[in-house]
């Protein structure tokens, strides 16, 4: 893009701006625009030279030059043709649009006409921009009434800072653990809905995914002060393996190649019949042992050995269920059918 | 130097905005100091590179004839009401929803297009405070690469060739397609549309698009059929319908995400397990989530489940490695 274009674009706006509000400082104008207040001034200088065709006197655009250099104010004036700024294009009104149906989806009822009545506002002023939007389709999670309970509950916790004990089931691991979090905002990624929050059984951040929560117990306890923890950047997943976490090659059938797909891996390399090696991280080897036993043949673990023979381990062991029955503590009614 | 364009492009649009008719290019270089300048030829290729600037910026510029009875003479114009954003009027709390909104990308294409689309509202006098409002803040993520071409694509109605490759298959192959949308589902991103190749409607998972898309060359070449239900195409995507059930066991204290989408069931359990109806939609799916809890869960029936369990596990537990 070139300067010019970028610079224009912004005069666009800029100028009703300062119309809209009499006079604006120069630094509010910058944070509203997202640039530095010398690129400001810099574009003010390139209005003083514009105006009416012919730029006779009274022809060009009025800008106080001595208010924005002595107290950085910005008055603008003669440009009554420049009141309104440009349309929505239809890149701009669809990414706002989509994000409105987004908010719309994870409101509650109280809010929920509000965004509404902005969407219908917004869609009568983008005009033909606005119908582009049709074309893109957001699922996001599904809000049953428990879960939007539960998400209220939880909601309210982050505004009223106070503690929450959850029960919490981690696949992984298979185990339902009672924790206190402080909770620190919640947030919705990659399809569901989580919690951000600061986790005392684990004395470290975490993220709860709201649908694994089964139950939530607002306490009167108020939140740690937390002002040090930095909301988790979202921008690379979710899943984030940690450098620490042990290294595995798993080489992939055709049809488990999904496996590359779901979870991050650190290599990929194609080898024959269209089977993959990768190389990813797990931090807890009973989720690989879990998922190798869900893949059977359709994966091999080339490396560590101690992941192959913990997987075979778990196989014999499953199987003993279903060979010699289930094993109990005491006796044994063997109520599984003997193959 | 950026300075002296930006000067003469918003000239030049002050010139056609202003006017009530169309401006002649002779009168136009006529009050433009630069165009003055330049000799006849630079002029023509300057002017044009102008008109392309500001059309880029979506500025709409109208062509037409300064005389209409002679149609001699091209000249241009910008039209006021298809240049400015119309009035709108929105309440405080409107306006703070519009300021959450603007946080939901976390796409940088689409997150620069939501922050530009604010400072126009911005710039029509809204001010767009984030008050607290009773709302989980959603993030909409795009990681795919894909997906930009693809958006743009849909936008502009463009048909695009890219390679893709199917989850089993390690090479791919070239498809044609004419986008009708994009899909968001679980997380990931899909595009839907008119794949002309095979002549059908097709879904891609934009994650498994190989390399780069190409755009057509000209946008607008088809039209999205009126009838088109993204969300009708999109449950092609949904999982099937848990219809059957299975009888399991389960040891106590274990398989947490199976007890999710079960029930107890009648009959006898030994000592420290639980028996449980399990809702499942095919065999195969059962049998993965089952075979993920190692020795923790046993299938009593049906037979076909119990089998494919059964036959994994031989494999699984057969196999030296």
């Amino acid at each position: 893009m070139s300067g010019a274009r970028e610079q224009v674009g912004r005069l666009l706006a800029l100028v009703p701006y300062i119309q809209a509000r009499q006079e604006v400082s120069v630094d509010e104008a910058a944070a509203a625009f997202g640039v530095r207040p010398a690129q400001i001034v810099k574009d003010l200088n390139v209005l003083w030279f514009c105006g009416l065709p012919g730029l006779g006197m009274g022809d060009l655009i009025d800008v106080d030059m001595d208010a924005v250099e002595g107290e950085g104010v910005i008055r603008v004036s003669n440009a009554d043709y420049l009141r309104r700024p440009l349309r929505l294009d239809s890149s701009e009104a669809s990414a706002l649009i989509v994000a409105l149906r987004a908010l719309r989806d994870g409101s509650s009822p109280e809010v929920r006409p509000i965004v509404d009545r902005t969407l219908g506002k917004l869609e009568a002023a983008a005009g033909d921009g606005a119908a582009v939007a049709a074309q893109v389709d957001l699922h996001l999670p599904g809000q049953d009434a428990a879960t939007a309970a539960l998400r209220e509950r939880l909601a309210t916790a982050v505004a009223e800072r106070r503690q929450v004990r959850i029960d919490y089931y981690v696949p992984a691991r298979d185990e339902s653990t009672a924790r206190v979090v402080d909770p620190l905002r919640l947030v919705t990624a990659e399809g569901n809905d989580y919690l951000d929050a600061w986790c005392h059984l684990a004395e470290d951040q975490r993220l709860f995914r709201v649908d694994r929560i089964s139950s939530a117990e607002v306490l009167e306890t108020p939140v740690d002060d937390h002002t040090d923890v930095r909301p988790r950047d979202l921008a690379d997943g979710i899943f984030q393996p940690s450098e620490d976490d042990a290294q595995v090659t798993l080489l992939l059938e055709p049809q488990a190649r999904w496996v590359a797909e779901y979870y991050p891996t650190d290599s990929t390399e194609e080898t024959d019949g269209g089977r993959l090696r990768v190389r990813l991280r797990a931090g807890d080897p009973a989720w690989l042992v879990r998922l190798l036993l869900r893949l059977g043949d359709d994966a091999t673990v080339e490396e560590p050995s101690e992941i192959a023979h913990a997987v075979h381990r778990s196989a014999a062991d499953a199987l003993a269920n279903y060979e010699g029955g289930v094993r109990t503590m005491g006796t044994d009614p063997d109520d599984v059918k003997r193959t | 130097m950026t300075a002296r364009k930006s000067e003469r492009l918003l000239n030049l649009l002050i010139t056609l905005l202003v006017s009530r008719t169309y401006v002649s290019k002779a009168r136009i270089r006529e009050v433009i100091e630069a165009y003055q300048d330049a000799g006849d030829e630079a002029f023509e290729k300057m002017f044009e590179r102008d008109k392309e600037e500001l059309r880029s910026l979506g500025i709409p510029i109208e062509v037409g004839y300064v005389d209409r009875a002679f149609e001699d003479e091209p000249g241009y114009r910008i039209e006021r009401s298809a240049f400015e954003l119309p009035d709108i009027d929105l309440e405080p709390e409107e306006a703070a929803v519009i300021g959450l909104a603007a946080r939901v990308w976390q796409h940088a294409g689409l997150a620069a297009a939501t922050s530009d689309a604010l400072v126009k509202l911005k710039a029509a006098g809204i001010s767009v405070d984030r008050a607290a409002l009773d709302v989980v803040q959603p993030q909409i993520a795009a990681e795919e690469p894909a997906f930009e071409p693809f958006w743009d694509a849909t936008r502009t109605r463009t048909a695009v060739t890219f390679d893709y490759r199917t989850s089993d298959a390690a090479t791919a192959t070239t498809r044609h397609l004419q986008p009708w949308g994009v899909v968001s589902y679980r997380g990931r991103w899909y595009v839907a549309g008119h794949d002309t190749d095979r002549d059908a409607t097709r879904m891609f998972r934009l994650s498994r698009v190989q390399g780069a898309v190409r755009l057509d060359r000209t946008p607008g070449s088809y039209e999205v059929p009126p009838d088109t239900d993204l969300r009708a195409l999109t449950s092609m995507l949904a999982p099937a319908p848990a219809d059957r059930t299975a009888t399991v066991l389960v040891r106590q204290g274990a398989g947490h995400g199976l007890r999710r989408h079960s029930e107890p069931a009648a009959g006898e359990a030994p000592p420290g397990w639980d028996r449980l109806r399990v809702r499942y939609a095919g065999s195969r799916g059962l049998a993965d989530e089952v075979l993920g809890y190692g020795a923790d869960v046993v299938v009593v029936e049906p037979d076909e489940v119990r089998d494919e369990v059964v036959g994994r596990l031989r494999s699984l537990a057969g196999s030296a490695r």
